[in-house]
């Protein structure tokens, strides 16, 4: 439970958070036409006849993009409804074109599914929350007009009228701004993972109508504002925090919550009233006469159940049953892309005898440290994870130690050699020459006789620094397992 | 020399075939009767030119032996078509000037079989209408005149209008039509020509300006019933770019026309028998009884239960539609635009579209956005849904004692122009017959079967199971042969 509460005059507040998340479906083409979809065109480079609507033109639905969807749906466990249909919502505005937007009012695509937050002490999140997942549907997505290219006249760009969205929509589940920030994240790192959105929020792929309303704990809900077109999971951390304070102000002063939509002003950090209910729109709901119901038939479903790929719950759940500590496994799993290349590294890197969790620190670590520093992730890491799974294979068998590693993966990165050839060259392989380690350990024990002797008499700590006398002696290169055994023989 | 314009589609293509005329000599001849024809009002563009090229192309395939199924006929196109390069309006001021650079499936598939285009014609704006008198551009008058020695123009009927009277008046040998809720059957039945509204789905919808997408269906209108075989095999077909199209092979209409209906069934609805109907109809139905039973089929009554229901149904759903569908029709980006000094977005949307559309476009818009609204979608587009599926359901189960239902196409023959603009329900009335084929997506076709005693023509719906276009132009033509209809208006423009 959260015990995030807004403190009023009259007592404690609690929020409560539904979220409205409209994900672009990555594909070439838009939900009903042929046309292209990549971002930053030129403007109405990319609109065919339908998404002008010109008399007589007709939509055909895009297979892929309901693929795209039902898969996203497999990937929360949601109800997959074979039967579904489109409606259009009618309303008139510049940016959209048929003068009705095709959406799924009455039966959607995708019904109930949930979305598991992990803990996370730190932002009030105790234990893993189950948000509930209301419905996924499919809609277009409208055009774009810019106010900004003429003194008197609105432009209107209809690149992006018709591409394929998906709408979803959570339950009233969250209860504190950190509990929707997670499920945005959480959301976003699952349509990675099934690659059916790229998640981009600066680029407008994934944006959120935020609902919020205040009760008293235990209360009825209270009437709800919905903030739309929220384009960063910190925007909406804070339009919550914002709009809950503004509803506890406001009904602590005598007021009441109107039902309305509010826009969100990021450079303000404020919310204002767009519409109120008494101005809102009729749409006028009906079933698109234009299009069939959609039939999903058992082969669609199972290939695309079959092309789902292992989802960020299912690796997390790997990675720790392979020993990897929980917080690695949170950072491994959050990224598709950080997954993948750890996923890599484990396949090749398990062959080597590196151990999953030494794999697993060495990369939150040492690497994830090396690109902070280059400012780099790991999409353009200089450094593969085939060529990371020789340097832990060489630490592994024992050919450097951890020590010499780091200095072997500084080398990496400045010359992009193979871990292999550095030891080669640059001669630091570890030696379990113990002929060679007994001679220096004679030498450090001559000229340390002082603190021999205090090791004898039971100072039992001072054996580290005989281990770190041999090894600086030796140059970082003896086998530091053969010294232990070496300076325990010598000192018996 | 034969008039060219007096010949059927079949007998151009024949004749041009083998060699008794040019294609060039066909052109030119419909053209001339075109131009000379303004009086009817049927085209609201007349493109002799490109019924010229398609019939020099025509004549040049015939020297080359690649011949094409309607080389070297010119047809009307109804102007709900959208053609690449020519004006398209829907007989609306909306689009006025309108010129798609593309070109709508049927049409296309029909130039590609060789046919050539007269012109576009005239129409109901948008396809509103069952005379005629809402089209932008003025009425169409029908060629026929009463025999009551008054001189009282009359309704082509509507919406294809155009197609019509071009066809009765000899202007071109078919024409395309599209029928929403009788818009090919009624006009048909009006001027004594053939239509056939084939199964929803059969013809494409795509690039035809859309009125009710549930309903609107392309199909052809020409003399006669082989007439409508040929044409229709050549613009039916699946076409990917509409989504409610069927995915059937188009069968071979023309080879396999039969007038023998042994051991098939007529139905005949009770419920189509209206009280204090005009006696001519009842008597032209009866006469149509009798040739089907002569043609070798049974005859059976059969129950339509919710006939009555029709009407009212399919006066929520298509005005539902059309409210939705018209939408796009809103000056930003194509079509008319009025902007009044000052104006804002609204203002600008409010002026183009009172000043777009006509009344009736605006009364089914009005209709549409009312019956769709929240609290009244329930009470009226959810129920008349219902009543859809009701009515499917009584030709289901009425199809399962009978194979084809034999009704008249319209409760009268043409009435004057003026006569009905006054009172919408008495004109939307005059649909009640063609209505529940267009809500049960069946193929029907109307045939002209007698003469009324002021001398009209009136015409006989025969309305088929889906997908049997086969059955319906059988049953027609058994009729066209025993009804030796070949009375035609006398030439007076």
């Amino acid at each position: 439970m959260s015990d995030y509460r807004i403190k009023g005059e009259t007592g404690e507040w609690e929020v409560v958070i539904g979220l409205e998340v409209h994900a672009q479906i990555t594909t070439n083409a838009k939900l009903f036409s042929g046309a292209a979809t990549a971002f930053g065109a030129e403007p109405n480079t990319q609109v065919s006849l339908v998404d002008a609507a010109m008399p007589g033109m007709l939509p055909v639905p895009n297979r892929e993009c309901i693929r795209q969807a039902v898969r996203t749906g497999m990937a929360i466990e949601a109800q997959i409804n074979k039967w579904s249909r489109f409606d259009r919502k009618n309303y008139f505005y510049a940016d959209l074109p048929q003068g009705y937007q095709i959406s799924q009012l009455y039966h959607p695509l995708v019904g109930e599914g949930a979305i598991t937050v992990e803990a996370d002490e730190k932002a009030g999140i105790p234990e893993p929350k189950v948000i509930g997942v209301e419905r996924i549907h499919v809609e277009q997505d409208a055009g774009k007009l810019m106010h900004d290219q003429h003194p008197t006249m609105s432009y209107v760009d209809l690149n992006r009228s018709g591409v394929a969205l998906m709408e979803i929509v959570s339950k009233p589940d969250m209860r504190s701004p950190a509990e929707a920030g997670a499920y945005v994240r959480k959301l976003r790192a699952i349509l990675r993972y099934v690659g059916s959105c790229d998640g981009n929020m600066e680029e407008g792929s994934m944006r959120a109508d935020v609902n919020v309303s205040v009760r008293k704990p235990g209360d009825e809900f209270g009437t709800r504002t919905e903030t739309k077109n929220v384009n960063s999971v910190r925007f909406v951390m804070a339009v919550i925090e914002g709009e809950a304070k503004r509803q506890v102000e406001l009904i602590e002063s005598g007021g009441t919550v109107v039902q309305e939509t509010r826009l969100y002003d990021p450079d303000r950090n404020e919310t204002r009233s767009m519409r109120s209910k008494e101005d809102a729109h009729d749409y006028r709901y009906f079933p698109d006469p234009d299009l069939l119901p959609l039939e999903l038939d058992d082969a669609f479903l199972a290939e695309c159940r079959e092309s789902l790929p292992e989802l960020p719950d299912a690796k997390r759940d790997r990675y720790l049953a392979l020993g990897i500590s929980a917080y690695n496994a949170d950072v491994l799993t959050a990224e598709v892309e950080a997954a993948r290349w750890f996923d890599t590294l484990l396949e090749v890197g398990l062959a080597t005898g590196a151990k999953p969790a030494t794999a697993a620190n060495w990369v939150t670590s040492e690497l994830f440290g090396a690109l902070n520093r280059m400012g780099r992730d790991l999409t353009d890491s200089p450094v593969s994870p085939e060529q990371a799974a020789e340097l832990l294979g060489l630490v592994a068998d024992g050919t450097i130690s951890g020590t010499i590693a780091k200095q072997v993966f500084e080398k990496m990165l400045e010359s992009g050699d193979g871990a292999a050839a550095i030891v080669e060259r640059d001669g630091l392989k570890q030696t379990s020459d113990t002929g060679a380690i007994e001679a220096e350990i004679a030498k450090i024990l001559t000229a340390n006789a002082d603190k021999v002797e205090q090791y004898k008499g039971g100072k039992e700590a001072l054996f580290g620094f005989f281990v770190g006398q041999t090894m600086k002696a030796m140059q970082g290169k003896a086998n530091p397992q053969v010294v232990n055994e070496l300076l325990k023989k010598a000192l018996s | 020399m034969t008039d060219l314009t007096n010949l059927t589609v079949a007998q151009i293509r024949d004749g041009h075939r083998a060699g008794d005329f040019s294609a060039v000599e066909v052109a030119e001849a419909f053209s001339a009767n075109v131009a000379g024809a303004k009086a009817l009002n049927a085209f609201i563009v007349e493109t002799p030119e490109h019924a010229l090229a398609a019939a020099k192309t025509a004549d040049a395939d015939r020297a080359a032996g690649t011949l094409k199924p309607l080389s070297g006929v010119p047809i009307g196109m109804k102007d709900l078509f959208c053609t690449d390069g020519v004006q398209t309006t829907a007989a609306s001021h909306m689009l006025e000037g309108f010129v798609p650079r593309y070109e709508s499936t049927v049409s296309q598939k029909l130039w590609d079989a060789g046919a050539g285009m007269l012109g576009k014609l005239n129409l109901d704006q948008f396809a509103m209408g069952s005379s005629n008198e809402t089209s932008y551009f003025g009425n169409v008058i029908s060629p026929w005149k009463r025999k009551d020695g008054g001189n009282a123009s009359l309704a082509p009927g509507g919406s294809s209008g155009g197609s019509s009277t071009a066809i009765a008046a000899r202007l071109c040998p078919a024409a395309t039509g599209t029928d929403t809720g009788g818009s090919i059957r009624q006009p048909a039945a009006f001027t004594g020509i053939s239509g056939i509204k084939p199964t929803y789905g059969r013809c494409s919808r795509w690039g035809i300006v859309a009125f009710a997408s549930s309903l609107d269906q392309a199909g052809p209108m020409a003399r006669d019933v082989r007439d409508c075989a040929i044409m229709l095999e050549n613009m039916a077909g699946f076409d990917p770019k509409d989504a409610t199209s069927l995915n059937m092979a188009v069968p071979n209409l023309e080879a396999a026309l039969s007038s023998d209906l042994k051991g098939k069934t007529v139905g005949i609805p009770k419920e189509y028998r209206l009280e204090g109907i005009d006696p001519d109809i009842d008597a032209m139905w009866d006469a149509g009884i009798a040739m089907l039973k002569d043609a070798g089929a049974a005859v059976v009554e059969i129950s339509l239960p919710h006939t009555k229901y029709a009407l009212p149904a399919y006066y929520i759903i298509a005005p539902a539609e059309a409210s939705s569908n018209l939408a796009r029709y809103d000056g930003v980006r194509y079509g008319l635009r009025a902007l009044p000094q000052g104006a804002g977005l609204q203002d600008m949307y409010a002026a183009t579209r009172a000043e777009g559309f006509g009344a009736e476009v605006k009364r089914r818009i009005m209709i549409g956005t009312y019956v769709l609204s929240a609290g009244f979608y329930d009470a009226y587009y959810t129920q008349a849904q219902k009543v859809r599926t009701l009515i499917a359901r009584d030709f289901e189960r009425a199809f399962a004692s009978c194979d084809v239902i034999l009704a008249p196409t319209a409760p009268s023959a043409a009435f004057g122009l003026g006569e009905k603009m006054a009172d919408p329900l008495s004109m939307y009335l005059n649909d009640v017959f063609a209505v529940p084929a267009s809500l049960a997506g069946l193929p029907a076709m109307s045939v002209p079967a007698a003469l009324n005693r002021e001398g009209l023509p009136l015409g006989l719906q025969i309305i088929g199971k889906a997908f049997d276009e086969q059955g319906v132009l059988n049953a027609g033509l058994a009729i066209e042969e025993r009804a030796g209809f070949t009375a035609r208006a006398e030439k007076w423009w």
